[in-house]
């Protein structure tokens, strides 16, 4: 009995965090916003501090649900992005009608990732799976009356029902030839016959949907554009992040005996992903659709370290993440204040902005800055380290093409920064006054956007905490 | 009693799927698509279950999967119905061809 409390205790305080949302939605309204999102930002860093302490190694449920050190880690980066998100969407929240919803919605999805990361068996995935994508639909419908909003939430659910219909039929193929879903028994029984080729292609399909890789990319930029900015920011980076870390795992354990196969699928999927997640960038001019491509170029970085199939290629995607979070929630922390306050989103309504409002610019500088990965930054060491884990295969040509990609991606970051810094512009966006909390939340991300890349003791633990094939 | 070889079923389950997406990528009425994920669905449901029954009788994992499927697949049909109804607030339509504000 005890075991359950100390195993689970990262879902176990997520689901008392539920409950109390769930008392606060039901019980006499007579708080007011302002402290009701004070209340449930508390609560959700107390949540990611409770992360840190207490943390055990085991299985529970005959190997359904399994932790460790390094689970326990990556459920702190997603407890951390989720705090820095409820406090982000203040200014969005304070106005909104169904204001606990949002939380119980973004809480059941966290929820679902974290059974995602601990499952021990392909059923246990799925069902995290689900529970983490469903409610992620009905949170981009969350401005209920906005056009946009409701096709982008039409737009998920269809896309995302339909890729976990193809990983399911994969999965049962892998079933089929082996006999067993769970994680630790599958790898004695994969020969790389015809048929587990097949099924290993659908579920990198089911896979690649969730972390939209490229031939499978075209509901991101659409979802990304139409949801209200703060879920934006969680779908680029929380539900990401989570499968990604759930894909590394499984690639390196269950994968192992295929690995000279998908090396190739990585190969192929991440220049893809690099080359037309940049160049579809380049041209576009809505801010949130903009962060989309490069979400989905960072995502081709990412495969790169995940094909160094080393442990360099497990702390590199590990620490790039971790980055990722921070530099990304600053960069959507902007967009999604401005877009609240002011309801603009375009990149042309952002000139003049360095005149009108500079701390803003400043923060949105140093995200972008990170996101290409310019020196001083921390971006650039997460950067520099998925780059050396794939450089260790030994295939210098992908490292090439990710090094040019890197080139081009310089150009549309800074295209948003000269839009900011020098354009002018007749009636630039009014001074806006931040509030108390996405003021913290922007501090936060700009001191771990500067700090993280020099404190290398953090790379050397998540080093220690990773493991290669 | 001559029993229906795996084969012949597996054949159907697989004429299930490949239905199911053709009508997924041609339909234009945003329910048919669901109506076809669901065919997606069952024709794993029929995989599972016939795998179980003809390699691994001794083992339920097959089974308790296509338990599992069918539950879930009821809970995201219930939220896309729910966005589908907001969407014909808005759109006044459940054509897929009329939500097309969001592109390129």
């Amino acid at each position: 009995m005890n075991e359950i409390f100390t195993l689970m205790k990262h879902e176990l305080s997520l689901t008392l965090i539920l409950f109390i949302l769930l008392f606060l939605k039901l019980g006499k309204e007579t708080w007011k916003a302002e402290s009701t999102l004070g209340f449930i930002s508390l609560l959700l860093l107390l949540n990611f501090l409770f992360g840190f302490v207490m943390n055990g190694t085991g299985s529970l449920f005959g190997d359904m649900f399994h932790t460790n050190a390094t689970i326990a880690f990556e459920k702190n980066i997603l407890n951390f992005g989720a705090f820095i998100i409820s406090l982000q969407a203040f200014s969005w929240l304070k106005d909104h009608k169904h204001l606990p919803e949002f939380y119980m919605l973004m809480v059941s999805t966290l929820i679902g990732m974290f059974f995602m990361i601990s499952s021990g068996n392909l059923l246990m995935f799925y069902l995290g799976l689900e529970l983490s994508t469903i409610p992620l639909a009905a949170l981009s419908n969350f401005d209920l009356l906005k056009r946009q909003s409701s096709e982008a939430a039409m737009k998920m659910i269809l896309s995302s029902a339909f890729s976990s219909g193809i990983l399911l039929f994969g999965i049962s193929m892998m079933y089929g030839t082996t006999g067993t879903v769970s994680f630790s028994e599958l790898p004695q029984h994969l020969d790389g016959s015809a048929l587990q080729v097949f099924a290993f292609i659908l579920l990198f399909t089911g896979f690649a949907f969730k972390m939209s890789v490229v031939p499978f990319h075209f509901w991101t930029a659409d979802v990304y554009e139409g949801s209200p900015a703060s879920v934006t920011s969680y779908l680029s980076v929380i539900s990401k992040g989570a499968v990604i870390f759930v894909f590394v795992t499984v690639l390196y354990t269950v994968f192992k005996p295929m690995a000279e196969m998908w090396y190739h699928v990585l190969f192929l999927a991440s220049v893809l992903t690099m080359v037309i997640g940049n160049l579809f960038a380049i041209r576009q001019n809505n801010l949130k659709r903009f962060l989309a491509f490069s979400s989905i170029a960072q995502v081709g970085f990412i495969l790169i370290g995940i094909s160094g199939s080393s442990q360099t290629g497990m702390a590199s995607v590990i620490y790039f993440i971790l980055i990722y979070v921070f530099s990304n929630l600053g960069a959507f922390g902007v967009v999604a204040l401005v877009s609240a306050l002011t309801g603009k989103e375009n990149v042309n309504d952002y000139k003049g902005f360095y005149k009108t409002n500079p701390l803003l610019s400043w923060v949105l500088t140093i995200s972008l800055f990170s996101l290409a990965g310019i020196p001083p930054t921390a971006g650039f060491f997460g950067k520099l380290f998925l780059l050396t884990a794939g450089a260790g295969k030994g295939n210098y040509l992908l490292i090439t093409i990710a090094a040019l990609n890197m080139i081009v991606s310089l150009y549309y970051y800074l295209r948003i920064v000269k839009a900011m810094f020098m354009d002018a512009n007749e009636q630039p966006i009014e001074k806006l006054i931040i509030p108390f909390l996405p003021k913290i939340a922007l501090f936060i991300c700009v001191a771990g956007m500067i700090a993280l890349g020099f404190v290398s003791d953090l790379y050397n633990y998540i080093y220690s905490l990773s493991f290669g094939m | 009693m001559n029993e229906i070889p795996l084969l012949h079923i597996l054949f159907v389950s697989t004429a299930l799927f490949f239905i199911g997406m053709y009508g997924f990528f041609t339909r234009r009425n945003i329910i048919t698509m669901l109506m076809s994920i669901e065919l997606i669905l069952n024709s794993v449901n029929i995989n599972f279950v016939a795998f179980n029954k003809y390699l691994y009788p001794d083992k339920l994992d097959g089974l308790f999967f296509a338990i599992f499927i069918i539950a879930i697949a009821a809970a995201e049909a219930a939220v896309a119905i729910a966005i589908i109804i907001n969407l014909y607030r808005s759109h006044s339509s459940i054509d897929v061809e009329d939500a097309d504000e969001l592109k390129f």
